[in-house]
C-alpha cells in the first residue's frame, strides 16, 4: 500500500459528557478512497470534522504527512471539505464561488480563470460560470461544491454525506462521477456516509464505526464477506446471524446440526456467532439438505425472490432466483466457504455496541 | 380565501379606508392647496426656505448618525447572540426588548430627568467632583435618545439574519483558506445585507420623523422637520403648509422603503 498520509492517534471526544469518540486510531494512505460508515451518532462526522479542523479532540493527536496538526486552524490545512448541504456562497456567482480559495492565495487572474474552466469541466458543468447557486439543482450545487474544493489542489478531500440530499438515481450517477474524479485527480478521498451500498460501490477501504468505536477496517469485499462481528454483518447487507458452537477446526454446530466450514483457530467447543448471507443459503429437495425446513414467507424482489424458511427454530432469510411456494418443505445447504465464523462479543461494552443497531 | 369568506375582510377594508386611505388623501389635498382651496405647489416648495431646509438637513444628519451608531452597536451584539446556545440568548434578548414594552414617551422623559443640568447623572458626577455633562438641549442628547429608543429595532433583524446563517457556510470559508477578518467581510457581512437594510429602515424612518425626542431632549432650541410640521398643525394652525412638508418627508421615507424592498427580498425584517 502507498505512503501513509493521515494518522489519527488515540482520538477521544465527548460532547456534554457524552462520549462520541473513544480512543480512535486510524491511518489513511495516499490516493486512497476511505469511507467512514456507520449509523447516525456513531462518530463518523465528528471524525471528519476533527480532520477538517472544525472540532478539536479532547485527547489524542492528528498527524498529517508526519506533522502534528491537531491544533492547526482549518484555513491552514492542506485539505478541503465538501459539506453535507453544499454550503455554497449564495451571494456569489459560480465562478466567484470556485475562485474564493484561489483569490485568498493571491493567484493570478489567468491562473484562476484556467482553474475555473478546468474544474467546471471536471464536474461536467461547463458554461455555468455566471449562474447563481440558487438557480442550480441539488446535484449541480453538489458538483460546484466539489469544484470549489478541488481547485485548491488539496492532498485530501473530505466529503460529509455529499449525496445524502439527492434522489436515488442521481445518487448512483454521482457515485460513478466521484470515482472518476478521484482517479483523475489522484488524491485521497475521505468519505462519510450511512449508506452501506454507497460505501461498497466507491471505497478502497471501509471503516465501519458504531458508538465511537471502529468495528472493522477492510476492503469492501472483506467487510462484506468476512464481517468481524454481528454489528458489521448486520449493518452491511442482509444476513443470518446464528449463535453456534465451534466443535473443532473446520466443523461447526449450527442449530444442533453439524456444518463443515473453512475457519480454524477458534478452539474446541467454543460458542461463536456465524454469519451466512441470504444469497449463500441454497434451497434443495428436503432429502438433499443438511437441514430441513418449511417456507413461511415469499416476496418477489425483482432480481431474486426473498424467502423465509423456518428450520430448527430459526427463521432463515434466503435470496434465490428459484421460487419455492409458502408451505413447501425444503432442504437447506450451505457451502463451507460461505459460513463466516465470528467471536462472540467479550466485554459488555462490545455487547452494547453489537446490540444497539 | 374562498369567495364565501371574503366578507371577513370587510372590517379591515373599512379600517384601512377610514384611517389610512382617507387621511392620506386629505394630506395630499391640504398639501397641494392654499387656504382658499386653490391648487398650489407653494406648500411643497416651502421646504426650500432657509428655516425648513435647515431643519430637514439636521433631521437627516441626526437620523443618519443615530442609524450608524445603532448599527455599530447592534452588529457585534447580534453576532454574539447568534453564536450563543439556545436558552442563553433568550435572556439577553429579553433585556434588550424590555425597554420596548415601556411607553416611548416615558422612556424619553426618563432620559430628560437623567440628563438635566441638575439631573441624576450630573448629581452623581458632582458627588465625585467630576466635571458636569451638559448635553441636554444639544443634538448629542437627541442622538442619544434616538439610539436608545431605536436600538432594539436594529438588533432584532440583524440577529434574525445572523442566527439563520448556515454554520457550514462560514466553515466552508475557513476551509478554503479565509481567516476571520476575510470571512467576515467577504461572507458574513454580504450575507447579512437583508437584515442590515431592514434594521436601517426601522431606525432611520422613525428617527427622521420624530418630534417627541427632539422636543424633550433638544429643548425648543433645536428644530427637526418633525417639530416644524407639528408646529404648523398645533400652533400656527397652517394645515396646508404642515401637509405639504409631510408630503416632502413621505418622499424620503418611500425612497428608503424602495431601497429596502430591493434588498430585503426574503422579508428578514418581517419579524417585527
Amino acid at each position: 500500500m502507498s505512503k501513509e498520509l493521515i494518522h489519527l492517534s488515540n482520538i477521544s471526544k465527548s460532547f456534554d459528557g457524552q462520549m462520541v469518540l473513544d480512543e480512535l486510531n486510524l491511518k489513511i494512505h495516499e490516493n486512497e478512497f476511505v469511507t467512514l460508515l456507520g449509523p447516525s451518532g456513531c462518530g463518523k462526522t465528528t471524525t471528519l470534522r476533527i480532520l477538517g479542523g472544525f472540532t478539536t479532540p479532547d485527547t489524542g493527536n492528528v498527524f498529517f504527512d508526519g506533522q502534528d496538526i491537531t491544533n492547526m486552524p482549518p484555513n491552514k490545512r492542506a485539505l478541503n471539505t465538501v459539506f453535507q448541504k453544499y454550503a455554497l456562497f449564495t451571494h456569489m456567482t459560480i465562478a466567484e464561488n470556485i475562485a474564493f480559495g484561489l483569490k485568498i492565495k493571491k493567484k493570478s487572474k489567468q491562473y484562476i480563470n484556467d482553474k475555473i474552466k478546468y474544474a467546471l469541466k471536471l464536474v461536467n458543468l461547463d458554461g455555468y460560470e455566471n449562474r447563481m447557486p440558487d438557480s442550480l439543482s441539488g446535484g449541480q450545487q453538489q458538483r460546484i461544491a466539489i469544484a470549489r474544493a478541488i481547485v485548491n489542489e488539496p492532498k485530501v478531500l473530505l466529503l460529509d454525506e455529499p449525496l445524502g440530499a439527492l434522489d436515488l438515481k442521481l445518487r448512483q450517477e454521482m457515485q460513478y462521477e466521484l470515482i472518476r474524479m478521484k482517479n483523475e485527480l489522484g488524491i485521497t478521498f475521505v468519505y462519510v456516509t450511512h449508506d452501506q451500498e454507497e460505501a461498497l460501490t466507491m471505497s478502497d477501504t471501509i471503516v465501519v464505526m458504531n458508538q465511537g468505536y471502529i468495528q472493522q477496517i477492510g476492503t469492501p469485499e472483506s467487510i462484506y464477506n468476512e464481517p468481524e462481528n454481528a454489528f458489521v454483518a448486520d449493518f452491511i447487507g442482509d444476513s443470518n446471524i446464528i449463535p453456534a458452537i465451534m466443535i473443532e477446526d473446520k466443523l461447526v454446530n449450527i442449530l444442533d446440526t453439524r456444518f463443515a466450514c473453512v475457519d480454524t483457530g477458534f478452539g474446541h467447543n467454543k460458542p461463536v456467532d456465524v454469519v451466512i448471507r441470504p444469497e449463500d443459503v441454497e434451497l434443495t429437495d428436503p432429502s438433499e439438505g443438511i437441514l430441513q425446513g418449511v417456507v413461511t414467507h415469499l416476496i418477489f424482489k425483482g432480481v431474486h425472490y426473498e424467502m423465509e424458511v423456518m428450520a430448527n427454530g430459526f427463521e432463515w432469510l434466503v435470496h434465490s432466483t428459484t421460487m419455492f411456494p409458502v408451505g413447501q418443505k425444503v432442504g437447506i445447504k450451505v457451502d463451507p466457504f460461505n459460513i463466516q465464523i465470528m467471536n462472540k462479543p467479550e466485554s459488555e461494552d462490545e455487547e452494547a455496541v453489537a446490540i444497539d443497531i | 380565501m374562498t369567495s364565501k369568506n371574503k366578507w371577513l375582510s370587510a372590517p379591515y377594508l373599512l379600517w384601512s379606508v377610514v384611517f389610512i386611505i382617507i387621511p392620506l388623501c386629505m394630506i395630499f389635498y391640504y398639501g397641494l392647496t392654499d387656504k382658499t382651496g386653490a391648487f398650489t405647489l407653494d406648500n411643497i416648495t416651502a421646504i426650500a426656505t432657509m428655516e425648513h431646509a435647515k431643519a430637514l438637513r439636521l433631521s437627516i444628519l441626526l437620523s443618519l448618525v443615530s442609524t450608524l451608531i445603532c448599527f455599530l452597536l447592534a452588529y457585534p451584539l447580534a453576532m454574539i447572540l447568534a453564536n450563543m446556545k439556545v436558552g442563553q440568548h433568550s435572556f439577553i434578548i429579553l433585556i434588550f426588548i424590555l425597554p420596548m414594552w415601556m411607553n416611548f414617551l416615558l422612556r424619553t422623559l426618563a432620559w430628560q430627568t437623567l440628563l438635566e443640568k441638575s439631573g441624576v447623572i450630573n448629581s452623581i458626577l458632582s458627588f465625585f467632583h467630576l466635571p458636569n455633562m451638559n448635553i441636554i438641549n444639544t443634538p448629542y442628547a437627541i442622538v442619544l435618545g434616538m439610539v436608545y429608543n431605536f436600538l432594539p429595532f436594529m438588533v432584532l433583524p440583524l440577529y434574525n439574519v445572523l442566527s439563520k446563517m448556515d454554520e457550514n457556510v462560514i466553515n466552508a470559508a475557513h476551509d478554503l483558506g479565509a481567516n476571520g477578518i476575510h470571512t467576515f467581510f467577504r461572507i458574513i457581512l454580504p450575507l447579512s445585507v437583508p437584515g442590515i437594510i431592514s434594521g436601517i429602515t426601522m431606525v432611520f424612518v422613525p428617527a427622521l420623523t420624530t418630534f417627541v425626542i427632539s422636543t424633550l431632549l433638544g429643548g425648543s432650541k433645536i428644530l427637526l422637520i418633525g417639530n416644524i410640521i407639528e408646529q404648523e398643525f398645533t400652533q400656527t394652525s397652517n394645515w396646508n403648509l404642515g401637509s405639504g412638508l409631510s408630503v416632502v418627508l413621505m418622499i424620503f421615507i418611500i425612497l428608503n422603503m424602495i431601497i429596502s424592498a430591493v434588498f430585503d427580498k426574503d422579508g428578514e425584517g418581517s419579524m417585527l
